[in-house]
Formats: C-alpha cells, structure tokens, sequence
C-alpha cells in the first residue's frame, strides 16, 4: 500500500467548503425503516458524499444535508433501502459556485 | 386550446435547457424556462472540457464572449499505476484552430452565461422552482406543475438532466441501470494564473486536458480526469456503478489528488469546491423514448453522452440535441401540431446531424470496456512495468531491449493483447 493510500479521506470538511441551503423541514432522501446492510454498504462505497455512513454501534446513519444530488443511491438502491428521493425543494439544497 | 400561456416550457437550465431557450426565442416564441437551482448552472458540474463545434454554429465567436476558462491545446493521456504514471502528451496548435477547438469550463458561471444570452433573446427564466409534474390533456403534455402553480404549454421540453424524474414520471423512460451509469466526483484547487501556465507548459489562456486509467477508478472501470482553468485546477474521478470495489468514491478522489505524479502540481493549491454528479455512458443502447406527445427530452436526460476514455462528450450532445428540438418545435409551430407525430422532426434532425450517428458509431464501446478490464489494470502495469525496465540503469547486466520486454507482454498474453487491439479498433 502506498503512503498516499493510507490517508482516510475526510470528506466532511470537503463539503464544508461548498455552499448548501439546508431544508430543514424537508428530508429529500428517505431510507426505509428495515435496512439491507448488504445494500447499505453498496452506499457507503458510491456517494461521492460519503453520507451513508455507520454510528459508533455500527448502525445506519445518515444524514442528507451533504447531498450533492447526483443521484447514485437512487440508481443503485432506489428499489431497495430507499423510501424517497426527490430533489430537494426549489432553491434548497448544494449551490455549485464553480460546478 | 389556443390559451396556452407560453408556446414552450423548458424544464432545466443547464447547457441543453438554455440554449434551446436561446433558439426558441430568437425565433419569436413565447418562451419560459425553469430551474430548480438558484440560477442556471447552479446544480450543474462537469469534467469540464466544452468541444466548441456545437454551440460554435449557434453562437458565432461564442468563446471571445463567454466566460470559458482556457482553450485546450495540449493533450495528456496517462496509464497509472499507484505510484507511477506513463503518458502521451500531444502538444498542437491545431487542436486551437476556430471549429475544433475546445475550452476547460466550469458550469456555474457559464450556464448563468447561456441563461443571460436567452433571456436577452426574449426568453423568460425562473429559478429556484423545482418542476414536480407535467400537465397532461388527452394523452398530451399540455404544461407543468410547480407546487399549487400549472402552467400550461404548447410543448415542454425536458433539459433536466440525467436524472429526468419527469421522463420517468410520465413512462418515457425505465430507471438506468447501474453499468450504464458512472458517478464522477471532481475537486477543483484554486491556483494562481502563472503557476498553472508554468506547470502545464502553457501560455496564457491555453490549457491542458490531461485523462488517466488505472489507479485512479483503483484499476476498475473508470478514471481520472484534470483540467486546467483560468484559476483553478479541476480534479476528478469517474467509476461506473456497477465495477465499484471496496474503495469508496471519496478514498478515490483523496488517493488520486495525492497520487506521486499529481500531489506536485497541486502544491499550495486551496480546495475551493468538491462536487458530485452522474455520467451516463451506456450510449446509444441506452437511450430513452426522446419524443412524446407534446413533449421532447434533450441532453443527459435523453443519455446522450460518450465516454472513450481519452475524451468525454455530453456537453456538445446536449447543445445540439436542444438545436435539433427547438428546430422540431418551430416546425410544429407551422402546423400547430405538438403531438409525437407533429414533433417527429427532432429524430430527423438528430439523425442529420453529428449527435445520432455518433451515438450509433460508439455504440459497441460500452461494451468493449465492460468486456475487457484488462483496460483499467492489467495494461497500465504492464506500460509502468515496460518503461520502468526501460529507464532504469542500475549496474546489473543489460539485456536487449525485446528481451526485456517480452516477459511482460507474456503476462498478458499476446493473443489478449490482439484481441483487445482488435475490438477496441472495431469499437471506435
Ligand atoms: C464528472 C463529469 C465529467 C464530464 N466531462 C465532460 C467533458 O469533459 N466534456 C463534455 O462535453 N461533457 C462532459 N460531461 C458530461 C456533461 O457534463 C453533460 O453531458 C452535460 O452537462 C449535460 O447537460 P444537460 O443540460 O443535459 O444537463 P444538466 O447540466 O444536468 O442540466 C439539467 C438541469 O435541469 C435542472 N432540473 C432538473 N430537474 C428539474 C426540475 N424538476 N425542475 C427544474 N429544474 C430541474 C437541474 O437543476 C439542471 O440545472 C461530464 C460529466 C461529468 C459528471
Ligand atoms: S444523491 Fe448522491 S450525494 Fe446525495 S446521498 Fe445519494 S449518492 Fe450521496
């Protein structure tokens, strides 16, 4: 392994630099109450966000406010662990300055 | 019906939405175009390299006014491995000459650029509305539906983007499947102006286009991209959904941005963005049902984009798909007939221009990728393993070069090695 690779990547203080307006009255993303750990790991690996994470108890946690809304987790579990995705409301959600 | 309140609704203010706004308001019509984004171009990313071709023939010199960022006249293309990189680099003026030239861009200043040139056109923008459903009467798109607001339409054009929750709403469109779908992840690194020109040997306003295989999609289906801007770096990986590994999408960008070829010319860069989005890249397989009665889909929705590995395009698709739809629309405007039979001109339109044959050209390269990774591991070894046996003098005694070589090629295998010559030719 090289030295590079053992860097974990802390992905949250990537998305702190980028703006976001929170709906705090709106969740877009909805995961169902029973959920496949063996597609919840899929997620874990493919957000570019890496909000799909675990708790300390190594349960489900997740939180959508770092939602880039690209729309992998709806291609790769939409049928499956998600109860909802939508686009967050008009004007809520990551606003690219650069893109 | 002849109380529609606009002539067309375009839903999305991406390339695609707002250029066919463009077009379809020179033209005179009444023209409304909604995004769900504080302004055009504010959900938007890209890799980002604009080939110019397209939107050239709409917008005449489009690049002395735009906010581009650098014209592309040096191409990288490189094999990585995780601690070493070999590559090709193509410098040409050519690649600059008015008609094939191409230019880094970053969406949100540009997108917002393409908005203004449609509104000055006469179209009408709003943003910050997300589009929750189309109007149908008898079986025909007749408007949209924002909240408690309908507002009705000839035509809606649907510029809303790979995601398309409206083409699947109204049954235009199954969901996409995971191994016609890449997740790209991009960071961009604010840089001074004369320290990119010094890294990337270019001259003001020129830049590079730099893609690797390898390491960066951690030897799966994927890669690494750089593009130089004005100010800024763009750094990215893309790795299809269905070739994921252990790795997440974040360790790859962080392992990338840190690999020993890039970490240099990244030195005392500022993080400024980090950005995510998907790539379709099924190709003409997996396009959808583009016309509907009353409605048209145009860019990422209608899957029209190519990934070959050394270039992506989508953003010359989707301002062509919008010409062809805004010329399709015109035309029914003749006959004030918007059902699917009235607007059949767009497919005729796509299939005189470059985006529907393209599109079928490439059309087996999904799956020549998919059938050999041996792209994405196997040959990038090999090229680091050859040229390192090539490059290193370290006093043992030398042999001749073809022995030296051999060995490495056997690995592989010859016959593997001209087979996936051979396909990979056929393919593109
Ligand atoms: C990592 C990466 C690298 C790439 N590199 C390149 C490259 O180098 N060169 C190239 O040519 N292409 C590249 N592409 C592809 C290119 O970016 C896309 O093909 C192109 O952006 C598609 O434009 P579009 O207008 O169709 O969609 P988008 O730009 O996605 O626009 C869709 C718009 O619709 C809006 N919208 C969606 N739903 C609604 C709704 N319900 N209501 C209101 N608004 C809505 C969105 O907010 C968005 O503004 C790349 C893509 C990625 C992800
Ligand atoms: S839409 Fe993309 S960024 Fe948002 S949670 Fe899903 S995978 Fe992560």
């Amino acid at each position: 392994m090289s030295s590079a690779e053992m860097e974990k990547v802390n992905v949250d203080a990537k998305l702190s630099i980028n703006k976001f307006y929170v709906d705090e009255e709106n969740a877009h993303i909805v995961l169902k109450e029973d959920v496949d750990m063996n597609e919840y790991r899929q997620l874990m690996v493919a957000c570019p966000a890496g909000i799909y994470k675990l708790n300390k108890n190594g349960e489900v946690f997740f939180d959508y406010a770092g939602c880039l809304e690209c729309g992998t987790c709806r291609i790769l579990c939409g049928q499956t662990i998600l109860a909802k995705w939508e686009f967050p409301r008009g004007t809520f959600g990551v606003e690219y300055r650069y893109g | 019906m002849a109380d529609e309140a606009f002539d067309a609704i375009i839903v999305g203010g991406g390339i695609a939405g707002t250029v066919a706004a463009y077009l379809l308001a020179k033209e005179g019509l009444e023209v409304l175009l909604i995004e769900r984004g504080n302004y055009p171009g504010s959900k938007n990313m890209t890799g980002g390299r604009l080939y110019s071709h397209s939107l050239e023939k709409i917008m005449p010199g489009f690049a002395e006014e735009a906010p581009i960022e650098r014209k592309i006249t040096r191409e990288r293309v490189y094999m990585m491995t995780e601690d070493s990189a070999a590559g090709l680099d193509f410098y040409s003026g050519r690649l600059g000459v008015r008609g094939q030239d191409s230019y880094s861009v970053l969406r949100a200043p540009f997108d917002q650029w393409l908005g203004e040139k449609a509104e000055s056109a006469g179209a009408n923008i709003v943003s910050g509305i997300c589009v929750e459903n189309l109007i149908f009467n008898d079986g025909q798109v007749g408007g949209v539906v924002a909240g408690e607001d309908e507002i009705t339409s000839k035509v809606v054009i649907l510029a809303d983007g790979i995601n398309s929750l409206l083409a699947q709403k109204i049954g235009m469109r199954e969901e996409f499947k995971p191994h016609q779908m890449a997740v790209g992840v991009k960071e961009l690194w604010e840089l001074p102006a004369s320290v990119i020109e010094d890294r990337f040997g270019c001259s003001e306003n020129e830049g590079a286009a730099c893609m690797f295989a390898g390491s960066p999609s951690d030897s799966r289906i994927g890669g690494g991209f750089l593009y130089t801007n004005k100010e800024s770096i763009s750094l990215g990986v893309v790795a299809t959904l269905s070739d994921l590994g252990e790795k997440t999408v974040p360790q790859l960008m962080e392992d990338f941005h840190n690999h020993p070829a890039i970490a240099p010319l990244l030195k005392g860069a500022q993080l400024i963005e980090y950005s995510g989005h998907l790539v379709p890249e099924g190709g003409f397989d997996m396009m959808p049902k583009i016309v509907g009665n009353g409605v048209l889909v145009v860019g990422d929705g209608a899957g029209l984009c190519i990934n070959l590995g050394y270039a992506i395009r989508g953003m010359d698709f989707a301002v062509a798909s919008a010409e062809c739809a805004a010329k399709a629309v015109i035309d029914a405007q003749q006959t004030d007939d918007f059902s699917a039979a009235g607007l059949q001109n767009y497919l005729k339109y796509m299939e005189k221009s470059f985006v529907l044959p393209d599109m079928k050209l490439y059309r087996q390269f999904p799956h020549f990728l998919e059938g050999t990774p041996r792209i994405f591991g196997a040959y990038p070894n090999m090229a680091v393993d050859m040229l390192t046996d090539m490059f290193v003098m370290d006093g043992q005694p030398a042999r001749p070069l073809m022995k030296k070589m051999m060995p490495h090629v056997k690995k592989i295998g010859i016959w593997n090695l001209i087979k996936d010559g051979w396909k990979g030719m056929k393919s593109i």
